[in-house]
């Protein structure tokens, strides 16, 4: 079954983006991301022009991630102060993010931005995940017990500034600092990328801060929630870009997905799970990679600056 | 008085090709987008008429239909390598180009007429890409980006060239399907008609008409334009409405 899109201006089969949602939802719900990072290349390759990917996925990724944090929410699995701050740096980061997304269309190099960000990120992040989980197996192996619990004075430098908070749920000490600095960029990437950011927020989160792998996810989901909305809305005003039946078809898909992938993840042993995520985000890093590295198969791509009647 | 005579025989004499007149007529004028729009065809009839002192050809009629959709400002980038990576460096802007054209000809189009005439009157495809107007010319350079966009507007199937699309019903009447795939956009579409005999033009019309969006395409369209704060508040309440309600729906656990 067709249904034609008002926004992107061309049908697309319903029942495929029901399925792309509930399977992005699925990945979502599991590893406390958003999934746009992955839900974006699928629109695009559906051949939907790409601000209108980037801007309808964020309605998918409030969606899937309200349910998740409610879950969460229900569950106390979820750090209110440390997703506060993350809410509120996220929101600044997230104008800027929009409004260079709309520099970098007008510039036309807005591909490269995204095609190179995704890489770098993916790439640093998924490595930097692998090699802790490969090391993590190996202790175990030997019969060492696995700590990621820090040890006294095991702190990084940065943590130990000024303007030191507690976050009793999330067992911290730390200073706010590398945490604003922290939701500015994820707030920003997300924007720019069409993407929630959690797969900054969760790694960060696990490794740096040393939260607990149970309230990482609901608290990141809380984050993702909160800037992707104001995403979304100035998506809808700067860009114009918001297709809603598109949406609505996603977030019926991303919301049930999403539920599945929630239940599934407390059955997840944390560093397998730590060691999935590792795997996805280097797959998709390497994917865009790829891309970027081997000669294209037509050289040639024509973009559309708009339309004049 | 004598004078007079003879200069309008004369200019009767100049102007042969007023013997033909050529009468089209387009299936629709408006075609809508609902929600299940999937592409649609446009047929075009034409009936040659030969006034009285003209004497039958020889040769058959030829005929040319062009169609032009509504202009895009397009910029073809082309990737090529820089150190370890392949990314877009030059570029050929098409400030006021068709996002869609399609040259249907009763046979092809190098049989029909000469191709001088074909470039100073862009008949054909491959005349209109490649006429001085169409983009800026720099020495040659433009013509690996005139013929990257040709080749990928082909693959998308907007810009269409069928040497069959014409069909003669009888020797002067005429018929062609024009097919408008989905994703051609929304907008006025330009239709001209060209007819031939023996290399020479001999007549033409043009006629359009137009592809909009009805109902609740166009509805979502304007509001998205006009109200895009309501909008993106819409579209944010929805996504929460359902995540709150897929989150109810599996509450058991």
């Amino acid at each position: 079954m067709q249904i034609y899109l008002p926004i992107a201006e061309m049908p697309v089969s319903v029942l495929l983006i029901l399925g792309m949602g509930a399977a992005v939802g699925f990945i979502s719900g599991l590893f406390g991301i958003g999934g746009g990072f992955l839900m974006t290349p699928l629109l695009i390759f559906l051949g939907i022009p790409p601000a209108v990917a980037v801007a309808t996925q964020s309605a998918q990724i409030v969606a899937s991630s309200t349910t998740s944090v409610l879950s969460a929410l229900r569950r106390n699995a979820l750090d209110r102060k440390l997703g506060a701050i993350l809410v509120a740096g996220g929101l600044v980061g997230s104008a800027l993010g929009v409004w260079f997304f709309a520099a970098a269309r007008r510039a036309g190099q807005l591909d490269l931005v995204i095609v190179v960000s995704y890489v770098t990120l993916f790439t640093v992040v998924g490595s930097l995940m692998l090699k802790e989980s490969i090391r993590e197996f190996w202790h175990r192996r030997k019969g060492g017990t696995v700590r990621l619990r820090r040890k006294a004075g095991e702190h990084a430098a940065y943590l130990g500034w000024p303007l030191r908070m507690r976050f009793y749920r999330s067992k911290l000490y730390v200073s706010v600092i590398p945490v604003v600095g922290l939701s500015l960029f994820i707030g920003f990437a997300g924007a720019l990328l069409g993407i929630g950011g959690g797969f900054i927020v969760v790694p960060a989160l696990l490794y740096i801060f040393r939260v607990p792998t149970t309230v990482v996810v609901g608290t990141s989901q809380l984050q993702i929630v909160c800037t992707t909305l104001v995403a979304l809305i100035l998506h809808a005003i700067t860009n114009q870009a918001v297709d809603m039946v598109l949406a609505i078809l996603l977030i019926v898909g991303g919301v049930f997905g999403a539920q599945f992938g929630a239940r599934m993840g407390r059955h997840l042993r944390a560093e397998l799970f730590r060691f999935l995520l590792a795997l996805l985000l280097l797959a998709v890093g390497l994917r865009f990679g790829l891309e970027l590295v081997l000669q294209p198969e037509e050289p040639f791509s024509i973009s559309v600056q708009e339309v004049r009647s | 008085m004598r004078a007079l005579a003879i200069l309008l025989l004369v200019l009767a004499g100049l102007v042969p090709a007023r013997a033909e007149t050529l009468i089209t007529s387009l299936s629709n004028h408006r075609v809508l987008i609902n929600s299940n729009y999937t592409g649609t065809q446009i047929a075009v009839f034409g009936a040659i008429e030969r006034d009285a002192q003209t004497v039958a050809r020889a040769t058959t009629y030829d005929v040319v239909v062009t169609v032009r959709g509504p202009h895009q400002f397009l910029t073809v980038r082309e990737k090529e390598r820089l150190g370890p990576v392949w990314i877009n460096q030059e570029q050929q802007k098409f400030p006021s180009v068709p996002a869609y054209i399609s040259v249907m000809t009763s046979r092809p189009i190098t049989e029909i007429t000469s191709e001088q005439l074909r470039q100073r009157q862009k008949i054909g495809l491959e005349s209109i890409i490649n006429a001085n107007d169409f983009t800026y010319a720099r020495d040659g350079a433009d013509k690996p980006f005139r013929e990257a966009l040709h080749r990928l507007k082909t693959q998308e199937g907007l810009y269409i060239e069928d040497e069959r699309g014409v069909t003669f019903l009888t020797s002067d009447i005429f018929r062609a399907a024009i097919p408008l795939p989905a994703t051609a956009p929304p907008g006025n579409y330009e239709v001209d008609v060209t007819l031939f005999a023996d290399t020479v033009i001999l007549a033409r019309t043009s006629t359009s008409f137009e592809l909009v969006k009805t109902g609740f395409e166009e509805r979502i369209g304007v509001v998205a334009r006009d109200w895009s704060l309501l909008y993106g508040l819409a579209t944010a309440a929805i996504a929460i409405f359902f995540g709150w309600l897929a989150n109810v729906i599996f509450r058991r656990d």
